[in-house]
């Protein structure tokens, strides 16, 4: 058993497993059954304002997309921060801390946009003894038209002039969780570093509508009638988060900040892949609300099992182990040949590489009257779409051509490195 | 090949060589890794889930088949051997038709369970082949316990002694460990000497001392074992087989079905063994199931398992009976053996039809008599040589739920003892949990 203890920002936790700010971490029945189960901390449901709650619609709040045998792929929701009194939640927070010292308890926080706001707020969660805030700016739905969540995060000075109060009116960590709904995420990480974030957590919720009614004629989930968008999270949004983890964890001006990874993350693999990324831990809301707290089970017996194969002394070892391999587009080698090569003896016939070849790709699968799929070496360009179809896993392996060789296709031999930047046919090298 | 299926007696070589390989193959060999993900794939990580409560070892199901399905068979074997030491062979021998399979809310749903047999062996064959154990023994506790019985019971026993520090002495009666895991289980369900590297692997725990060839009441006593241990683990199974009392009963080529079985399994070669042409088999359990088939496979022309009560009451499950009648054996119920005829070996058995009333089975005077060169008795077996003062009920040592026996410093578990089928499995949850009442009372 690996030691998957963690410390992020200065929070300690026995393992990199934590609960996004949600519906699982809306109170202490939740969270307590949360920390039996094992997961090591979790960042409670959004707070807001004293004075009377928010209120959330009283119909469906979910849409979801699923998969044939009605796996839930993704999750969309029109819920609101915690619609529960500010001063049960502090008690609450603060009972619970007491009694579950080992993990870590972060606080979320969503107030309107000015000084007075963050401080009054900050000073009211001051003696819950909670390890650390996280800044909701990414809610897409309900509380932006208010001024807030994604409303702040979309503007990068809103951030910046956000955390600088925080940090200028509380001693804790504080971790600003960034909305996946802006063009560049880099700017808001950059501005949240500029403000004096210890950390940036991200993603929150995707702008979605999942599905449309095509009887009543209008999206779900539908509330008397009407829909609304709403945030889109679950194993559909991974690879969205994945970039934008990457993109601040290389990105020369952000790189260094601690990252909370969100979205999508279902598996010990998500997470493992999210830190190889560069997040120090991985927050989960979709999944357990999919298949209850037990699942972090799982995660710590897989992420240590994988970490005692790989010889992982602790998960820092993990921690940004594939950020040096994420380049741009520009920088790839160029003189890097592959060629599909099909396992006759795993192939059982179907045809869907030779279809997806022949109508959509390159030509380049030949099919004899007997049903054997053969690669012509000369018209595969390496694109992968055959193996992607394939329905038998490594029966279509792309093969690299040895340095020296002569692609059949161009017929060139295959050099050393060489990338676009310096390639004859880009124009600004031409100019030059 | 000079017999054949059509040569009259009990005589050996009915079949050609390749087809008695074929016959005794593993019968469902190991998934693949794209079969085990799609079946894995069907299960819904149920709350509480049924397929747990039903597996009389409570295997943590859902979390184990996540395991797989998240690419990690090995931390799936390791969920399943922290219940169930003998996972594997659970794996192979578990009626999972009657246990997880029939709890599971897909077999409700669609009747079509999740395949959580099968799975098991997947992640259980793929640890196991591996170098080393789970588990790792506690430091020793300076402690002696002494299991009687090598079968799935004593050794489930034994394993979570030593894992507790615990020195075990095991005794057994016969040749080789591992009780009806060696000597009873179908040849085809524990294909490639499974059993014996099953125990060869249970062992790796260290601090498990094996006495083959020891027979309590007869090499060692009951008051031997309680003075020199701290305490005494009864899982000596059933040695006795329950006879027919019927005229008839000494004829030549008249055996007891677990006799033909053990002697199957332990044959390094099929075509050596005789079989008749005729074959009956009286009896409606799992051994008259096995006794069956196997005769079937060895290449008996006719097999007839004749059950005296419905259908609906045999102990072999559905599936089972299936397994039968498609193998080629004919299944005849509500009928009771009243003689068996021949000079010298058997030629024919008497049956008569009977009715079940309320007021017990009633053989009606309606006879039949059917060709046999051989019969094969399967109508139970009984605890013989029970030590003196344990109190016996219903032909088992009475134990309560942790095991203890009603003589102070004794457990019991398995077939020998009260409560739960007699199964593999449930032997190996009541030596797993006798072990723990052991421990926490010696400690
Ligand atoms: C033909 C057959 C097929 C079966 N098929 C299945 C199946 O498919 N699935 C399933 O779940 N169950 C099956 N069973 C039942 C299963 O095998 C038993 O329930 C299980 O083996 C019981 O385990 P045990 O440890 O209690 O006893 P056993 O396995 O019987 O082991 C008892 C051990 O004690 C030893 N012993 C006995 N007396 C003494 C003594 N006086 N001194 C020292 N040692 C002694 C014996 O040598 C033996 O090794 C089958 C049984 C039979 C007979
Ligand atoms: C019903 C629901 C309510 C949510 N409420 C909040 C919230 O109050 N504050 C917040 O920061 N994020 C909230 N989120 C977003 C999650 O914390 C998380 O960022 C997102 O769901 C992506 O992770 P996932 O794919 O693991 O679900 C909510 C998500 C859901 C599904
Ligand atoms: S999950 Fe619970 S609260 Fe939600 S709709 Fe179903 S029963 Fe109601
Ligand atoms: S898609 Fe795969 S399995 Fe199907 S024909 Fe092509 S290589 Fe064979
Ligand atoms: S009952 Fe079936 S679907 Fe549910 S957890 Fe068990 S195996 Fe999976």
């Amino acid at each position: 058993m690996a030691n998957l203890a963690s410390t992020f920002i200065g929070i300690k936790s026995p393992n990199p497993f934590w609960l996004a700010s949600a519906p699982p971490t809306d109170k202490a029945y939740n969270v307590e059954r949360a920390f039996e189960a094992g997961w090591g901390g979790v960042v409670w449901k959004t707070l807001g304002l004293d004075g009377p709650p928010v209120v959330n619609v009283s119909g469906p709040r979910y849409g979801a997309i699923w998969g044939a045998d009605r796996r839930l792929l993704g999750l969309n929701n029109i819920e609101l921060i915690t619609d529960r009194p500010l001063q049960v939640n502090l008690d609450e927070i603060k009972a619970v801390k007491r009694k579950w010292r080992d993990r870590a308890l972060v606080i979320s926080l969503m107030v309107p946009c000015d000084e007075e706001s963050w401080k009054g707020i900050l000073a009211r969660i001051e003696d819950t003894e909670a390890d650390g805030v996280e800044l909701n700016f990414g809610c897409p739905h309900g509380m932006a038209e208010r001024g807030m969540g994604s409303a702040v995060g979309q503007v990068p000075e809103y951030i910046e002039m956000v955390t600088r109060w925080v940090k200028q009116h509380s001693r804790m960590p504080c971790i600003v969780k960034l909305t996946p709904n802006i063009s560049d995420i880099r700017k808001p990480a950059e501005a949240a570093k500029r403000g004096g974030a210890d950390a940036v957590s991200l993603i929150n919720t995707i702008n979605s509508i999942t599905s449309v009614n095509l009887d009543d004629f209008a999206p779900e989930p539908m509330i008397d009638g009407k829909g609304t968008h709403g945030g889109y999270c679950g194993p559909a949004v991974k690879p969205i988060a994945l970039n934008m983890v990457a993109e601040i964890a290389r990105h020369p001006a952000t790189r260094g900040l601690p990252i909370s990874g969100i979205g999508g993350v279902s598996t010990w693999r998500d997470a493992a892949e999210f830190m190889a990324l560069g997040a120090g831990n991985v927050q989960v809301c979709t999944a357990v609300m999919t298949y209850g707290f037990k699942i972090v089970s799982e995660m710590i017996s897989g992420l240590s099992d994988y970490m005692d194969r790989k010889g992982f002394a602790s998960v820092d070892d993990l921690v940004g182990r594939a950020v040096p391999n994420v380049t741009d587009w520009q920088f790839l080698n160029l003189n890097y040949v592959t060629k599909a090569q099909i396992d006759q003896t795993s192939c059982i016939k179907c045809g869907r590489c030779h279809i997806a070849c022949e109508d959509t790709s390159h030509q380049a699968i030949a099919v004899s009257p007997e049903r054997v799929f053969t690669v012509k070496d000369e018209d595969c360009v390496a694109c992968n779409l055959c193996v992607d179809v394939c329905p038998v896993e490594n029966c279509i392996t792309m093969v690299p051509l040895a340095k020296g060789s002569v692609d059949p296709r161009t017929g060139r031999r295959v050099g050393d490195y060489g990338n676009w930047t310096t390639h004859p046919n880009n124009p600004s090298v031409a100019a030059e | 090949m000079s017999n054949t299926s059509l040569t009259p007696g009990v005589v050996p070589g009915r079949l050609a060589a390749e087809a008695y390989a074929r016959n005794f193959a593993d019968a469902a060999p190991r998934l693949g890794r794209h079969e085990a993900m799609v079946a894995a794939d069907r299960c819904y990580f149920c709350f509480d889930a049924p397929c747990t409560t039903a597996c009389p070892t409570s295997i943590d199901i859902p979390l184990f088949i996540r395991q797989i399905a998240t690419g990690t068979p090995d931390a799936a074997a390791k969920t399943i051997f922290a219940q169930n030491i003998m996972g594997g062979m659970c794996a192979r021998v578990c009626p999972t038709e009657t246990l997880c399979e029939e709890a599971c809310v897909r077999e409700a749903a669609e009747g079509k369970p999740v395949e959580i047999g099968r799975l098991q062996r997947y992640a259980t064959d793929g640890l196991m082949a591996q170098a080393g154990h789970p588990f790792t023994r506690a430091a020793a506790t300076g402690k002696s316990v002494a299991v009687v019985g090598a079968g799935p019971a004593g050794l489930a026993c034994a394993h979570r002694l030593a894992m507790k520090g615990h020195a075990v002495q095991v005794y057994d009666a016969r040749p080789k460990p591992g009780g009806l895991n060696e000597y009873g289980l179908a040849t085809y369900k524990t294909a490639d000497d499974f059993a014996q590297a099953e125990v060869d692997w249970l062992l790796r725990i260290g601090g498990i001392t094996l006495h083959q060839g020891v027979s309590l009441g007869r090499e060692v006593a009951l008051a031997d074992l309680r003075a020199s241990h701290d305490a005494v683990f009864l899982g000596v199974g059933l040695a006795g087989v329950n006879g027919l009392r019927v005229p008839g009963e000494d004829l030549k080529n008249v055996r007891n079905a677990v006799d033909f079985i053990a002697e199957l399994r332990q044959a390094g070669d099929y075509s050596s063994l005789p079989v008749g042409r005729d074959v009956v088999v009286i009896g409606g359990g799992m051994t008259a199931v096995d006794a069956a088939v196997q005769a079937r496979l060895l290449g008996a022309e006719t097999v007839t398992i004749v059950y005296r009560r419905g259908q609906e009451k045999m102990s072999a499950s559905g599936y089972e009976q299936n397994h039968a009648t498609s193998s080629g054996v004919r299944i005849i119920c509500n009928a009771a053996p009243v003689a068996l005829h021949g000079t010298g070996a058997v030629t024919e058995v008497e049956f008569a039809h009977t009715v079940d009333e309320p007021g017990g089975l009633r053989l009606t005077d309606q006879t039949f008599r059917l060709a046999a060169d051989q019969v094969f008795k399967a109508i139970g077996q009984s605890l013989v040589g029970a030590p003196e003062g344990l109190a016996l009920q219903a032909g088992k040592i009475v134990v309560d739920a942790a095991g203890r026996t009603t003589l102070p410093g004794i457990w019991a578990g398995g077939d020998c003892a009260t409560g739960g089928e007699d199964l593999t499995v449930t032997a190996v949850a009541q030596g797993r949990d006798a072990a723990e009442d052991i421990h926490a009372s010696i400690s």
